[in-house]
């Protein structure tokens, strides 16, 4: 319907409506479940989103750009969310964004190449007497330096190329 | 016995979990019980193992490691506590929960969040039977006027008066809403609480809820919170269970039911009316006020907004009574605060103190100082609408009337220390890039002012800034303070005006003479090599990406400033911290 070509499996958003018409669920809850399930925010998802819910897709397409949560594009495999907060920029997170970054050679917002790793600066994930801090999927790092940074990148891609 | 594993997020990300299993394994077969408490503040001795014996705190073991573990479990099992010394806290660390009085924080990190009964042993949810049971809504909102309690939030308005007027709203159907967006970056008092003691939030605002006459409660959690929300649900399950929360609570006519809604990523729902608007599920643009959420709030209904350090005040005040409350404090703030103490301290962590104590009571008796022997340059309370204060006002005492007049704010509880390798220039540029991103772009002087700002700041520490730029940006500061919509922009400007009135200077080094002196700033340092330092081991000169060191082994090596691009990795490389920035 969007043209795109996402070709989303939109059966996978079922439940989701079948859930918030029972409880009267909001749009960002209804956003957030489908980021859940497609790893991110599909075009054609979100046409169906504003179908579904009965609003226009440019109010769709508002709310879900107005919150960093939501992402318009895939992501990696490991997400790398790098906490820029006040505490953890005291403690230099420049450095360690520009490790990782010459490291992998994205900048911020992107995806690598071969699709592993995608970077995102946050303001505080509220670890920040460990600062500077990141989180790689579920897992934390704190007290990093830019050396220790890179040692764990490179860990995670030496395992994947296994 | 039993052993407590502190697991709050911190605890978690520092290696409790691994700990925890890890001594679980060892233990196996053993009468020894292992369970978990949430954060107790002291995250710079993360993680963190109690050895209870009933309620009786035997020993403290931190820093501990996962090797540590095996040692640690047969000493348990031999009873032989002469082997645990090692591990065990230093009085002078213990000094840091010493000198703190805990209302908030009262069971944080000494109880298991993830059990009801846990709470309600320790004489949780009597708070709650006695408002029902004894007190009207009125002595309810009575007795919170004498406990002097304000909005810990930010803006530090009389908690009492809010709920009054949402008392005395019209209309039946009313809303109770938590704050738990917690977006000063530097913050985590709130996740602290919830993930530590989430029934504590849950009966001050079922209180609440008594007191304003609300039926539906919301806790507005902010999405970077995962493990907060899954405790919360959790409490809210088990008091579902168990009566505290649903119809009839308690056996009374009161009823409330309590959800969770999660954030989605956006600093400017923190602020009360962008935060009802986000519940609603839209873009999170703040309201023009009045009317107030009083009045119009969640659908238009009367509603009430308090943030989670507040809610957890108010059990403790109407089991122990306002006065009790009241008679801690200063003159104009009454009862305790809690700070997120970081950035550049010894000890870091959750402190709360009685108001009135001063600024180095807290960063020296409790913080232990700066770290790594450096001096104190500044301290950033209120985050990105809050100040800097100087190394001179260390002796402020902690009051919101005394620190509204410093130029900063008491703010959430944001502490975040800095040292003399800080640039005040940048901070407040970082300030701005983070206000100018998080700005929802509704009101003029906020979304283009705040860009303004920032760019004069960035060319200001790229070397390039220009006679007159400081009077630019407080002409800019006065305008946006006047004309901006909501708190986000009219407080936007105080980290730029704290750091220009305490930190001019540095302003000035940086405009006239391309200077940084902090050294942080990039643009406007240079390398040099210390020939005395140096030990010609070549590493530098090695890791160099564009050739710019030379020296022959053995002998000090130079820096071509003409060819270095200040990436600073001699610098990191260098083992005898020969290379210097000037
Ligand atoms: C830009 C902005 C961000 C805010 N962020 C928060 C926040 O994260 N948490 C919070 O409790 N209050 C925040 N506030 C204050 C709220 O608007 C509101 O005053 C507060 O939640 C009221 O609760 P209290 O009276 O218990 O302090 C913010 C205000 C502004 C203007
Ligand atoms: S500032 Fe980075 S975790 Fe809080």
């Amino acid at each position: 319907m969007c043209g795109h070509c996402c070709n989303s499996d939109l059966s996978l958003l079922t439940e989701v409506f079948n859930d918030m018409n029972g409880n009267g669920d909001n749009l960002i809850s209804v956003l957030q479940k489908a980021q859940d399930i497609y790893g991110y925010l599909p075009t054609d998802v979100l046409y169906e989103i504003a179908e579904k819910t009965g609003n226009s897709p440019a109010k769709v397409m508002g709310v879900a750009t107005f919150y960093t949560q939501f992402r318009l594009k895939k992501v990696g495999k490991y997400l790398i969310l790098l906490c820029k907060g006040t505490a953890c920029h005291v403690n230099g997170a420049d450095s360690i964004e520009k490790a990782i970054c010459e490291e992998l050679k994205i900048q911020d917002g992107d995806t690598t190449e071969d699709g592993l790793f995608s970077l995102k600066t946050v303001a505080c994930l509220g670890c920040c007497s460990l600062s500077p801090v990141m989180m790689i999927n579920e897992d934390t790092y704190g007290s990093l330096t830019p050396a220790k940074t890179v040692e764990i990148l490179r860990e995670i891609r030496g395992r994947e190329a296994k | 016995m039993r052993i407590v594993i502190g697991e709050g997020s911190c605890g978690i990300a520092a290696g409790a979990g691994k700990v925890h299993t890890k001594l679980s394994s060892y233990l196996v077969n053993s009468d020894i019980e292992i369970g978990i408490a949430g954060c107790i503040g002291m995250c710079f001795l993360e993680p963190i193992v109690d050895i209870y014996d009933g309620k009786k705190l035997l020993k403290r073991l931190v820093k501990v490691k996962e090797e540590d573990t095996e040692n640690i479990a047969v000493s348990l099992r031999n009873n032989d506590f002469e082997a645990l010394k090692k591990y065990e806290i230093s009085t002078e660390d213990s000094v840091f929960l010493e000198k703190q009085t805990r209302i908030a924080l009262r069971r944080c990190g000494l109880i298991d969040p993830e059990s009801i009964d846990a709470y309600t042993s320790d004489g949780g949810y009597s708070a709650l039977k006695k408002a029902l049971t004894s007190m009207s809504p009125e002595e309810v909102i009575e007795e919170i006027k004498i406990s002097g309690l304000a909005g810990r939030g930010g803006a530090g308005f009389p908690t009492w008066f809010k709920w009054n007027a949402a008392r005395n709203s019209e209309g039946t159907e009313k809303y109770l809403i938590c704050n738990a967006d917690e977006g000063d970056p530097g913050a985590f008092m709130d996740r602290a609480v919830i993930e530590s003691d989430p029934h504590a939030l849950i009966e001050g605002m079922l209180i609440g809820a008594y007191a304003i006459g609300a039926k539906n409660a919301f806790v507005y959690v902010r999405a970077e919170y995962p493990l907060a929300i899954i405790r919360l649900q959790k409490a809210i399950n088990e008091a579902m269970e168990k009566g505290f929360l649903g119809n009839n609570i308690l056996g009374t006519s009161f009823s409330c039911f309590l959800k969770i809604k999660a954030g989605a990523g956006a600093f400017v729902c923190g602020e009360e009316t962008a935060l009802i608007e986000s519940l609603e599920g839209k873009r999170g643009m703040p309201r023009l006020k009045p009317p107030f959420p009083a009045e119009k709030g969640y659908e238009n209904k009367p509603s009430n907004i308090n943030n989670v350090e507040t809610f957890a005040n108010v059990a403790w005040i109407i089991e122990n009574g306002g006065k009790a409350f009241s008679s801690m404090g200063t003159e104009n703030s009454k009862g305790t605060k809690v700070f997120a103490l970081t950035g550049k301290i010894k000890r870091g962590g959750l402190v709360e103190i009685p108001m009135g104590l001063t600024l180095r009571e807290v960063i020296y008796d409790i913080g232990g100082g700066i770290r790594d022997d450096k001096e104190f340059k500044a301290v950033q309370l209120g985050g990105p609408s809050g100040g800097c204060i100087p190394k001179e006002l260390l002796d402020t005492v902690i009051d919101y009337k005394a620190l509204n007049a410093t130029g900063a704010i008491m703010g959430s509880g944001g502490m975040v220390v800095m040292d003399e390798g800080t640039c005040m220039v940048n901070m407040a540029r970082f300030f701005l890039d983070f206000t100018t991103k998080e700005s929802c772009g509704k009101c003029v002087h906020c979304r283009i002012g705040t860009k303004r700002m920032f760019e004069i700041l960035t060319r200001i520490t790229e070397g390039n800034g220009k006679d007159g730029d400081i009077e630019l940006l407080e002409e800019l500061c006065d305008g946006i303070r006047s004309g901006a919509l909501c708190g986000l922009g009219q407080t936007a400007p105080n980290p730029v005006l704290t750091t220009i009135k305490y930190f001019r200077h540095e302003y000035e080094a940086h405009i006239n003479e391309k200077k940084c002196p902090a050294g942080e700033c990039a643009a406007l340092r240079t390398y040099h090599i210390n020939e005395e330092k140096c030990k010609g081991c070549t590493l530098c000169a090695k890791k160099c990406p564009v050739n710019a060191i030379s020296g022959k082994v053995k002998e000090a090596h130079i820096i071509d400033i003409t060819k270095c691009i200040k990436c600073g990795q001699c610098k990191e490389v260098c083992r005898f911290d020969a290379v210097e920035i000037k």
